[in-house]
């Protein structure tokens, strides 16, 4: 396609050179054919977050929060008072009786966090003057409290009053946070997790307590996530990806991603360079309960809880890194990248060998080989028949820089942000045009006719 | 239209008698003549009109030299042509019907003021073969006889039923016209007689303290003839400043008269102002005030009597009185100046400056609003009419009618000069009544347009000095009988005699002035001077605008001779037109759009003329049978394709002799009605062309596009691809290096852009710098240049990023990438073999194609069981069913063609639910789809 406006003199290398898959512009699967900018950042957009299922609040290095409704693509508030850029976001739900409440809390640069009201704009509580900054922030809706972590570790009331506060001998501080059973949390820090439980005295003060340190990872530790309630997993920078007990917190299964180069090169010798471990880090990791998807480097690994194997790779999935994932089910997933595109990928069988498949396919066939170096023995992936592909079925691109998140609402459309200050809105087109044609026949109604 | 024997054809009385009508045979009067008189255009009756276009004309009576034109607008010695404005301000100032009488009225002690209603008369010329809407209006002066100066307006076309069926609205608007000036007129009258008024008091001081000295001389020289000059001196001075406070409270009481004038609705504001500030001046001079509140600085200036010096003396002498009152009373001389020594006020100077440059663009909207001929008004007229119906589509293909609804408003508000609603600046800076140096200075400061006679003689400082030289009494004089007499003359000698108007034609012409208003003055002598002379004529011409000049006190401008000057330039231009078309694009579209535009208003307006019902036309004067038997008039004359032969054009230095020559032509051919070459020696300027009638910019811009769209559309054999882009709302980028040619392109397929906004806005005619996703959405039609640059290979980055929602069409390498089109639906708009081969034909081919679309989307649209169901029963598929039956089968339309549709219907729906797109904080919706490009090639 570019060939032809350079005028062909152009070197096709980089094309050809280039793996990644191409969908090309016929994507029938391609259900976003309805696009709306949202402009209001000034600075790179990191963080959004889902405040109800038309509203959702988006945050980014401007220390601006914007409050919009998907439904109209409107900024219906824009939440100012942090100087500095936002640093984490989260939503507070609040359940008293029979109304649910949610606000929003989110942490800055600026060394302050504050809970707001997204319905009025107001800021309805705010801290400042930590001793660092809040790097992540946790809440325990079922304890009316909320944790936030950095440098150390603060365990907050609904009502914005420190209830318990614990200092870290770690330098890099508390990158991650999640709940587990028994009022326990864990805690990324560097190389390790640390669990903690929460102890909630009769006169409802709360402290908190290290009861165990796991340091099975070679390497930073990147992500912490829930898988469900008794199994947690995490990944780290050198592409360890470790599963947990959520309650014995051992570990259940250790996969070591390398990308592997295809077997067909025979001559071994010739990769003697290990992949850096940019490629192989484990940027982020999603789950719905059965799969866990991670974005490794640019690619994109499904793993499955159950069997406990890899059900599905790409190795190139992205032009660049993988920011953030999602699994919209067992089959579809989406991921985000740093090349300024969406791809919707669908995990599909194998065709049978005899089959001719397409070249794009075959180009890149690879099979990695999960490498354990720890740990329980893993299974000759190779062996396993029912591995199955990652097959691209759309992409979505209209971000100039790269797309930092993403999330879906559903039939109700898709939110996006970017480095290059936008939010883009897609949605179906379809039953975009219906609810059009619902307004307009409303309106005829109202009016009594033209 | 086509020639009245048709005419008679279609009436003649055995039209029942015929036995077996053939219904598939047109009915004659349908029927053009296949093959008609080799020197007869059907289109363009023959005009004697020797003005190229309608053009509104502003005369004034002048006391000193009778008749005489003031200003035209536009002001473009051009659009006269060879026509005599000076014969005919005479000719309208002589139907002056205002029911004014001046002067002292038996039984009252002052001069009154009258108060006079305008008077509106059409009035016809048709050996001149103008027409006019004439109003007259006066205008008060305290220096003319009887203050009053009597003006006016018309509004001057070759047809005659074009003002006839315009009437109610041409008098409405020259109406409003009049208000402004008489407004302005009054608020200067003022703010004279203020300056007069303290010019007598200070003269009356005067006069006393010189009476009290002779009193104290002695008792001897108490009745010598100098003492009872001097009494009388001051008994006159005395009176004159009853009679002038009279007239004060005259002007400010004119408020409170009732007026009969229907149209005379003034601006409540400007009223409670304008009466506020008279009465402010009443009370000031209420009673005679201090007789000798001038007495101290009497002394010093008694013998200075040279008014001219007073000012500068003045100034150097006592500045802080100055400063304190901005006028330096001056004496008044008891002798009354002669009549032509005074310089009567221009028109600017009567009223005030605000009011009449008010005025002015008023007239010039008139002006504007009026072009074209009559079917053209009224089809234009019903155009508006019906498409204001169609606001839910008129959006998509239409140019904006927004101004029209102001026209339509401004009609209606009371009319205000100044704009009180929307214009502070008069209200925060009201003009001072107490008149300084200062507007001489102002006005001096100005440039003096040179096509402009009431600019010429207005700005000349000493001329603004001399202002309080008006004497009290201006009896009427020999002089000015005799000038308007020898002007008279002058105006007879050069209108032509044209023996071969049969008298046919003025008692028509008579009648319709009758019609309108009584008339007792008929034509003027038809036989009155019969031997055309130019050159006598431009010496009289010479004579009598350097007799004008010497009372003005010399100017270089010299606007007698018009005539020449303006048939060199109309020759001048006839070449560079003709170089233009050696250029080749310009003209031809000119010439292209010409034409068939004719034909079509031809066509209208037989059946609009002859069907009286038509709710558009203003309410039909009684006249209507008269003006509607008469044969129609095709004023438009054909331009380009007659003006080779024209003799102006083969001899330009020949310019003198010229209207002679061509007014012989004229005359030879008007029997037969065909007289292409009078037309188009004065008919080849640009600006008189069809297209300059259309009034509406962007109209003609979009019809000459029309060319450039039908070039593109023979040009390019994937020209309905790109068509089909546009039209589905997928972005097209032009690409190329070229500005120019991707301007045109970009130009021209901009006809195809749906709901291009008001001014265009979602069309990017030239855009050098990468563009996002935002541009994409904000834009349709995008013209991208091509640069070999880090910014170039950028740009290509984005044009391959975004490719899926852009179609681009390379200019350079003449390729088009876009999805593959396989309807028919655009094929009779983008047949790159058409036989159309003018832009024009083909802008109205294409308006046709595009409004049966929008019809068509409308209907989608609207439709309520193609978008929702009917029952609980139904799914939404059955809704599916539904609409895709109805774009497939009731419609015929293919996948692509219904994409189309289906954009419309969204954009129809967007402007339904959202009439004003900028009012919702909404960001708009960009909609695309994912399909494969191809890459056509030429």
């Amino acid at each position: 396609m570019l060939r032809w406006i350079l005028g062909g003199r152009e070197a096709q290398s980089s094309v050809e050179k280039n793996s990644v898959l191409c969908i090309g512009e016929d994507q029938p699967k391609n259900c976003f054919t309805e696009l709306q900018v949202l402009k209001g950042h000034f600075d790179i957009v990191r963080f959004l977050v889902q405040i109800d299922d038309f509203r959702c609040a988006s945050a980014g290095d401007d220390g601006l929060v914007l409050v919009w409704n998907i439904e109209t693509g409107e900024r219906l508030q824009e939440l100012r008072g942090h100087s500095q850029q936002i640093t984490a976001i989260a939503t507070f739900t609040c359940n008293n009786g029979h109304t649910s409440y949610t606000s929003l809390i989110t942490a800055s640069s600026d060394r302050s966090l504050s809970l707001w009201n997204p319905d009025t704009g107001n800021r309805v509580q705010t801290i400042s003057d930590l001793q660092s900054s809040v790097k992540c922030l946790l809440v325990l809706e079922r304890l009316c409290l909320w944790l936030s972590g950095g440098e150390e570790l603060c365990v907050w009331n609904k009502d914005f009053q420190l209830q318990c506060q614990r200092q870290n001998h770690s330098d890099t501080g508390i990158t991650a946070l999640i709940e587990l059973p028994k009022n326990c949390v864990a805690a990324a820090m560097d190389k390790e997790i640390v669990i903690y439980r929460l102890m909630v005295a009769a006169d409802s003060s709360v402290s908190v307590a290290e009861i165990r340190c796991l340091s099975d990872h070679q390497d930073q530790i990147r992500a912490l996530i829930n898988v469900n309630d008794g199994l947690f997993v995490s990944g780290s920078h050198v592409g360890e990806l470790i599963l947990w007990d959520a309650t014995e917190w051992n570990v259940l299964a250790y996969e070591h991603i390398l990308w592997e180069e295809p077997q067909s090169c025979a001559q071994a010798e010739i990769r003697l360079a290990a992949p850096k471990p940019s490629e192989m880090s484990i940027q982020h990791l999603s789950t719905n309960g059965r799969l866990i998807l991670a974005a490794v480097g640019s690619g994109l690994y499904v793993y499955s809880v159950l069997t406990k194997t890899v059900v599905a790779y790409r190795k190139l999935a992205h032009d660049s890194n993988v920011l953030h994932t999602m699994l919209l089910s067992d089959s579809e997933l989406m991921s985000c990248s740093e090349d300024g595109s969406v791809r919707m990928w669908e995990i599909q069988d194998l065709p049978l060998p005899a089959e001719p498949a397409s070249s794009g396919f075959f180009g890149m066939w690879t099979f990695g080989r999960s490498n354990k170096q720890t740990g329980p023995p893993p299974k000759k992936v190779m062996e396993i028949p029912n591995i199955r592909m990652l097959e691209l079925t759309g992409d979505l691109i209209g971000h100039s820089g790269a797309v930092q998140m993403f999330v879906s609402f559903k039939e109700n459309g898709l939110v996006t942000c970017s480095t290059d200050h936008l939010l883009i809105l897609w949605k179906n087109g379809e039953r975009q045009s219906h609810l059009r044609s619902l307004a307009l026949f409303k309106k005829l109604e109202e009016s009594g006719g033209l | 239209m086509i020639g009245s024997p048709d005419v008679v054809a279609f009436t003649k009385e055995d039209e029942y008698s015929q036995a077996n009508p053939d219904l598939w045979v047109l009915p004659e009067e349908f029927s053009v003549p296949l093959h008609p008189l080799a020197d007869s255009n059907p289109w363009a009756k023959t005009s004697y009109a020797k003005f190229t276009k309608d053009f509104i004309l502003i005369s004034e009576f002048s006391e000193q030299v009778g008749p005489q034109p003031l200003l035209t607008i536009p002001d473009d010695p051009k659009i006269c042509g060879t026509f005599d404005l000076n014969y005919f301000s005479l000719r309208i100032m002589s139907v002056d019907y205002q029911a004014s009488f001046v002067g002292h009225p038996p039984g009252s002690g002052y001069p009154r003021l009258s108060f006079v209603e305008d008077s509106r008369v059409v009035l016809g010329d048709s050996k001149e073969g103008a027409f006019a809407y004439v109003h007259h209006l006066t205008l008060y002066d305290l220096e003319a006889r009887g203050f009053v100066r009597p003006f006016c307006m018309a509004y001057v076309s070759a047809d005659e039923r074009k003002i006839m069926l315009q009437f109610q609205e041409l008098s409405l608007r020259f109406s409003q016209a009049s208000e402004y000036l008489k407004a302005g007129n009054r608020r200067a009258f003022a703010k004279e007689l203020q300056r007069k008024l303290r010019d007598l008091e200070y003269t009356h001081s005067v006069l006393q303290r010189e009476e009290g000295l002779q009193r104290e001389a002695g008792p001897q020289c108490m009745y010598s003839a100098h003492a009872v000059e001097k009494a009388n001196e001051l008994a006159n001075v005395e009176k004159s400043i009853y009679e002038h406070r009279d007239l004060l409270r005259q002007i400010s009481s004119y408020h409170r008269h009732p007026r009969r004038d229907p149209h005379a609705v003034t601006c409540q504001k400007c009223i409670t102002e304008c009466l506020s500030e008279c009465e402010e001046l009443l009370e000031k001079y209420a009673k005679f005030s201090g007789p000798f509140s001038y007495a101290n600085r009497a002394g010093t200036e008694e013998e200075r009597q040279g008014r001219t010096e007073i000012e500068g003396v003045e100034e150097e002498e006592d500045e802080a009185i100055k400063r304190r009152l901005s006028y330096t009373p001056q004496l008044i001389k008891a002798k009354s100046a002669k009549c032509f020594d005074k310089r009567l006020k221009t028109l600017k100077e009567l009223c005030d400056e605000t009011f009449y440059e008010a005025t002015m663009e008023l007239l010039k909207e008139t002006e504007r609003s009026f072009r074209g001929d009559l079917c053209y008004l009224h089809t234009r007229r019903l155009d508006r009419a019906l498409r204001k119906k169609l606001r839910v589509t008129d959006f998509l293909f239409e140019e904006d009618l927004g101004h029209d609804d102001e026209e339509d408003v401004g009609i209606l508000r009371p009319f205000c000069a100044v704009n009180h609603a929307a214009d502070n600046y008069t209200l925060q800076n009201p003009p001072h009544i107490v008149l300084g140096p200062e507007p001489v200075e102002l006005e001096a400061l100005e440039h003096p347009d040179p096509q402009d006679p009431v600019s010429e003689t207005g700005h000349t400082p000493e001329s603004e000095l001399r202002l309080g030289q008006g004497q009290m009494d201006s009896s009427p004089s020999d002089q000015t009988l005799e000038t308007q007499e020898s002007s008279e003359e002058t105006k007879g000698s050069f209108s032509s005699d044209k023996s071969g108007v049969g008298p046919a034609e003025k008692p028509q012409s008579v009648a319709s002035i009758k019609s309108v208003a009584p008339d007792p003055d008929p034509d003027p002598d038809p036989d009155s001077d019969l031997t055309p002379d130019p050159k006598h004529n431009t010496d009289l011409e010479r004579e009598s605008s350097s007799e004008e000049l010497e009372t003005t006190g010399g100017e270089d401008e010299n606007d007698g001779d018009q005539t020449p000057v303006s048939l060199l330039e109309v020759v001048s231009e006839l070449e560079a037109s003709r170089e233009d078309e050696c250029e080749g694009l310009a003209a031809e579209v000119h010439s292209d759009l010409l034409v068939p535009i004719d034909a079509a208003c031809c066509m209208a307006q037989e059946g609009f003329l002859y069907e009286a019902s038509a709710p558009e036309t203003a309410p039909h004067q009684p006249s209507q049978v008269l003006v509607v038997n008469q044969e129609p008039h095709a004023l438009l004359p054909i331009q380009n394709d007659y003006t080779v032969g024209s003799p102006c054009s083969e001899s330009p230095t020949t310019g003198l002799e010229l209207p002679v020559g061509v007014l012989c032509d004229a005359v030879s051919h008007a029997e037969d009605g065909s007289d292409c070459t009078m037309s188009a020696s004065t008919g080849s300027d640009r600006a008189a062309s069809p297209i300059g009638y259309g009034g509406v910019v962007t109209l003609r811009q979009r019809r000459r596009a029309g060319q450039g769209a039908l070039r593109f559309v023979r040009q390019y054999p994937f020209a309905i691809q790109a068509l089909w882009c546009l039209l589905s709302g997928r972005t097209l980028v032009v690409l190329g290096a070229d500005e120019g040619r991707v301007r045109r392109l970009v130009a021209a397929l901009a006809l195809f852009v749906p709901a291009p906004g008001k001014c265009g806005e979602r069309i990017q005619a030239w855009l050098s710098c990468p563009f996002t996703l935002t541009d994409l959405q904000r834009w349709k039609l995008i013209g991208l240049q091509r640069v070999a640059s880090p910014v170039g290979s950028s740009m290509l980055y984005s044009l391959s990023r975004y490719s899926r929602y852009i179609a681009i069409l390379d200019a350079d390498q003449k390729t088009l990438r876009c999805p593959a089109y396989h309807g028919k639906l655009l094929s009779n708009i983008a047949d790159h073999r058409t036989y159309i081969r003018r832009g024009s034909t083909y802008f109205l081919h294409l308006q046709g194609t595009l409004c049966r679309l929008a019809a068509k989307a409308f209907l989608y649209t609207f439709t309520h069981h193609f978008h929702l169901t009917v029952s609980f029963m139904e799914g939404p598929e059955v809704v599916e069913g539904r609409r895709r039956c109805f774009l497939q089968e009731q419609l015929g339309l293919s996948e692509e063609d219904s994409q189309i549709l289906l954009y419309l219907s969204q954009l129809i729906t967007q402007q339904y639910l959202h009439p004003s797109t900028g009012s919702s904080s909404a960001a708009p919706c960009f909609s695309f789809n994912y399909t494969t490009s191809l890459l056509y090639k030429i």
